[in-house]
């Protein structure tokens, strides 16, 4: 099964990377939230993978009696997730504010000019 | 989006979705859940019924501004912080009720931190979907 | 002492609030700054002159050996009293000769930081307070010859200078810490007594290359003295005070500083000899070829800093007294020259000597003032230079045997060049006819012209009373140099002796040369053809090249696209990261330690295969992003397969909302266009794959690196016990990891004002369309 995990997160990264090589701007963003799933799914497979056995105490129990799976990738993955819907929004509504300036989101029409020896 | 189903649902959907989330955030220190998910289905019940009855209509139920819940919800999770040090404990020391209340379950400073998250998530997504609805129109 | 120190620093600071305060007549006041200072420093003439010395100690950085240590004896006296001397002469003039700049509570500002940054480096007792003060006083001289910033030259000439001393900064800093490393103090005076060790350590030569190095480049020495004359595009004042009298003797003042440390070997001598010797002859003789005044003292000042040099590194008795005095002489009629050249330029509006003559008969007492203090450059009996000029000879001839003669021959030659370079500057203005276009010159303002007269007169007056300098101001600073208590007496007359003869040999050939050599244009010329190989341009074109270089890198890295710079980011993390997993030798895989295929979790892959493939695809943004959703659904089932419930949550629900936001941002977006050529589509697809691929490889290398579960083991047996939680992950957030969630929601909390004033922003500015 690990493999299969593995090939999906090979699958999301080469997506990612992909996509943010696109002139649009909205491509850029898929390929980011694509790379932070990639990352998640990397970050989870590291924490050696269990199944059914979710890490909560049982009732009655004050210590894990069998093995449980490893909480801190999962801790990590949560603060990672609502994060990065944090900057997905805040890039969105950049996207919104470039689009009703230039009309377009292609990249290339961002780039104005440069003066000579400034 | 203004579809009767819908509308007639989400009138029911939104008390039982915030008592949901609400479950979820209590019960968080025990099974799963936490601030972080409550907070997020509390939005997605409001957001649901921004969706069927316009957004205006939503922040008339808020009453407030979704960017107050902010500073509430950071402030509630600096003072449970920082509640320790006025016992002379260090900052972030776990304190708890001596009994458990029913149906909550124990209370401490976990819960009140976790309730801080939960106010912070729910002000800082309403604010970000409500602002860009409303500039939108 | 560290009020003095301070006294300019908080004054200059003072002038960004007060500055039109400057601008009125009142600004006088500032003058009496330096004049305040120097007349404390007076009072300590009697009580240093016996070898003693004053210490003030405050702690700064304990810990680290650097101290806020100053210390006054003889050398620090000498230097202190010229500073705040010359200093009140040129605060009296600058007053009056920037009297209408616009920007002149600016000029005081920086020459109060000037000020105090040299009185600071020449208390300092603690090497990198001296290192500090050393800096500052490059950045206050970068200051000050840039001053007047709308000339582009100006502007060039300051950053050259900057850049010169800069550098030699650097140097100076590496060798004071390789000793201070190496004798464990940074304390100077502690240095002093571990000079054995310091010499007989194998990096010697290294630190004495550094700080001869920084030495050479703040003393204008040959090859770095091309900043000096460029650093004439300063306001004359700022000429006079830092780039003859003051500033320049820095590297002068290290130089004699670390003499008990460095000094007294042969690395020592012959090096200092070497580079003083070229520099004295190499300036003295291109004084000879200019027709600007200022250029004519600038290459002047250069060759007597080379002077100096050269006695330091004689080294003897004779040769630290001649050094004594003869900064003292040169401070003083460097300084006279200089003030007298920005009077004529006031009153005439150029500086040629090929035009400028007659001007005794409508500058009297200017005239008077360059006359003496020509004279004393010249070293004419009855003036302090005659001293100064007896002392040279008398070190150079009482040298080593085998050399002294050529040091001599070096020494002479050198001062019949430098008489005629100051009869040049000191008197060939004032003779001959006065033009008609000069006739109608008023005499300048009182402080203009009598501190330049002061200070030729003053000149005189030590001439003709020597002990004054000799047992007050030389004795002690020989003592604090050498380290021995010295016993001598300066006097006028010697009898008839080979110094006395050379004397007066030295006076009529330079006579006789300033009337052979006029000043010409077409001379300037001729010595402007040898650019090619002087050291500025040598210095430009490695600038240049430097600057095309880094423009050139720069236009090829920084191009303006974003996927350009990604490619370049992402094929230079492939390659590390390829690297890395050959040097881990061949990949295998341990079929044992895998779990179990099963067939839900084949098609929940297969449906996020499946959803990648149309995000890929699709040519509607709608399409794209309900597929990526779904790709983030199918993450969320993982995570409900794989025992992690809160994940799947909130990745259900967060999913969920990014759908929403994007639907309501993006409907009104016209489809995706194909921009791309097919070759860079190619390129871009195998950059991914190959990324893919050694991502995956990474992952099944790390598949089975054993992990470290020490902390999960913690955390799962004490969330209930300290915690009293059974949802380990909940505890994480919110009690063993509180403090990063806290700061999780503050930076959420700022995406939310962020995405909020971006929005409010738009609808204002629009209100206003």
């Amino acid at each position: 099964m690990e493999l299969l995990l593995i090939l999906l997160i090979g699958v999301l990264y080469a997506t990612g990377i992909y996509l943010i090589l696109r002139r649009s701007m909205v491509k850029l963003l898929l390929g980011i939230m694509l790379l932070g799933n990639g990352t998640n799914m990397l970050i989870f497979l590291l924490g050696n993978i269990t199944k059914g056995k979710p890490p909560i105490i049982s009732d009655g129990l004050k210590v894990f009696q069998d093995i449980y799976a490893d909480p801190i990738p999962q801790a990590l993955i949560l603060t990672a997730i609502v994060i990065s819907f944090g900057l997905t929004s805040f890039a969105i509504v950049l996207l919104k504010r470039v689009y009703a300036l230039i009309n377009t989101d292609d990249l290339d029409n961002l780039n104005t000019p440069e003066d000579e020896d400034i | 989006m203004k579809s009767t189903i819908l509308q007639t649902a989400s009138r029911y959907l939104l008390p039982i979705l915030l008592l949901f989330s609400f479950f979820l955030l209590l019960r968080g220190h025990y099974f799963p859940g936490g601030g972080f998910v409550g907070g997020l289905v509390a939005s997605i019940a409001f957001v649901l019924h921004s969706f069927a009855h316009g957004t205006n209509e939503t922040m008339k139920i808020l009453r407030y501004k979704p960017l107050s819940l902010i500073p509430i919800g950071l402030g509630i999770s600096a003072f449970s912080m920082f509640m320790p040090a006025i016992f002379g404990l260090p900052v972030m020391t776990g304190l708890w009720l001596e009994h458990p209340i029913p149906v909550i379950g124990m209370i401490g400073t976990a819960l009140l931190f976790d309730i801080g998250i939960y106010l912070v998530v729910i002000g800082v997504v309403l604010t970000i979907l409500f602002t860009i609805s409303l500039s939108s129109d | 002492m560290l009020f003095t120190v301070l006294l300019g620093l908080i004054t200059s600071s003072l002038i960004v609030p007060f500055g039109r305060f400057v601008k009125t007549k009142w600004g006088i006041i500032l003058a009496f700054i330096p004049l305040l200072l120097f007349l404390y420093y007076l009072q300590y003439i009697p009580l240093i002159s016996w070898d003693k010395s004053y210490v003030q100690h405050i702690d700064w950085i304990p810990s680290l050996g650097v101290n806020f240590d100053l210390r006054l004896d003889g050398l620090s006296l000498l230097f202190s009293l010229l500073i705040t001397g010359i200093g009140t002469c040129i605060f009296f003039y600058a007053k009056s000769y920037l009297k209408n700049d616009p920007y002149i509570d600016r000029f005081f500002g920086y020459l109060c930081l000037f000020m105090s940054a040299m009185l600071g480096l020449v208390l300092s007792d603690n090497i990198f307070l001296l290192f500090t003060f050393w800096e500052l006083t490059s950045i206050s001289s970068f200051f000050l010859i840039g001053f007047n910033n709308d000339h582009a030259v100006s502007r060039k000439s300051a950053l050259t200078a900057l850049s010169v001393t800069g550098l030699g900064g650097f140097f100076l800093l590496a060798g004071l810490v390789l000793m201070g490393n190496i004798a464990q103090t940074y304390s100077i005076s502690e240095l002093a007594e571990k000079a054995q060790l310091i010499q007989d350590h194998e990096l010697f030569p290294y630190i004495l290359g550094l700080v001869i190095l920084g030495a050479m480049t703040k003393s204008a020495q040959f090859p770095f003295h091309f900043w000096l004359p460029g650093a004439m595009k300063a306001p004359t004042p700022v000429s006079a005070y830092l780039h003859s009298a003051t500033m320049v003797k820095a590297g002068i003042y290290l130089l004699a500083r670390f003499f008990p440390i460095l000094g007294s070997n042969p690395a020592w001598t012959y090096s200092l000899m070497i580079i003083g010797g070229i520099t004295m002859l190499y300036g003295a003789f291109h004084s000879l070829f200019r027709t600007d005044m200022k250029g004519v003292l600038a290459y002047s000042t250069i060759s007597a800093l080379g002077i100096l040099v050269f006695l330091l590194g004689i080294g003897t008795e004779d040769a630290i007294i001649a050094v004594a005095v003869f900064i003292v002489v040169h401070a003083l009629y460097k300084a006279t020259l200089f003030l007298i050249t920005g009077i004529i330029d006031h009153a005439t509006h150029t500086r040629d000597l090929s035009v400028l003559q007659g001007l005794r008969k409508v500058l009297l007492p200017v005239a008077i003032a360059g006359f003496l203090a020509a004279l004393s450059s010249a070293g004419v009996p009855l003036t302090l230079g005659f001293i100064g000029k007896d002392l040279i000879y008398e070190a150079t001839l009482h040298s080593e045997q085998h050399v002294a003669i050529y040091l001599t021959v070096a020494a002479v030659i050198t001062n019949i060049l430098l008489v005629s370079a100051g009869f040049m500057a000191g008197i060939k203005p004032f003779m001959g006819t006065l033009p008609e276009k000069f006739e109608k010159i008023n005499m300048p303002a009182k402080s203009l012209w009598i501190p330049p007269l002061i200070l030729a007169l003053l000149g005189v007056l030590f001439g003709c009373f020597p002990h004054i300098i000799g047992d007050w101001i030389a004795q002690p600073t020989v003592n604090s140099i050498m380290k021995v208590k010295t016993d001598f007496h300066l006097q006028i007359w010697h009898g008839f002796n080979l110094v006395l003869l050379l004397s007066a040999l030295t006076i009529i050939l330079g006579t006789i040369l300033y009337f052979i050599n006029k000043p010409n244009p077409r001379k300037l010329q001729w010595i402007e053809r040898l650019n090619f190989i002087a050291p500025l341009t040598i210095f430009q074109k490695a600038y240049q090249r430097i600057y095309n270089f880094s423009t050139s890198y720069s236009n090829y890295f920084h191009n303006g696209y974003l996927r350009s710079y990604l490619l370049k980011i992402i094929i230079f993390a492939e390659v590390l990261l390829a690297y890395q997993l050959y040097l881990g030798g061949p990949l295998h895989i341990n079929w044992d330690l895998l779990s179990a295929i099963s067939v839900y979790e084949v098609v929940t892959v297969l449906i996020v295969f499946g959803a990648v493939a149309l995000t890929l695809s699709t040519a509607s943004r709608l399409t794209a992003v309900v597929a990526t959703s779904v790709i983030g659904y199918g993450i969320c089932l993982l995570f409900v397969f794989y025992s992690a419930p809160d994940l799947a949550m909130t990745q259900f629900t967060i999913d969920t909302l990014t759908v929403v936001l994007f639907v309501l941002v993006l409907f009104k977006l016209p489809p995706f266009l194909n921009l791309a050529k097919k070759r860079i589509l190619i390129r871009d697809v195998v950059v991914a794959i190959v990324f893919g691929m050694i991502l995956s490889m990474v992952a099944i290398r790390v598949l089975h690196v054993p992990t470290h579960i020490a902390i999960s083991e913690f955390y799962g047996k004490n969330a209930y016990l300290l915690a009293k939680g059974r949802n380990v992950v909940n505890v994480l957030l919110v009690d063993f990891r509180g403090f990063d969630t806290m700061f999780e929601i503050i930076v959420l909390s700022i995406a939310a004002l962020g995405v909020y004033s971006l929005l409010k922003l738009r609808l204002k500015s629009s209100e206003k369309e």
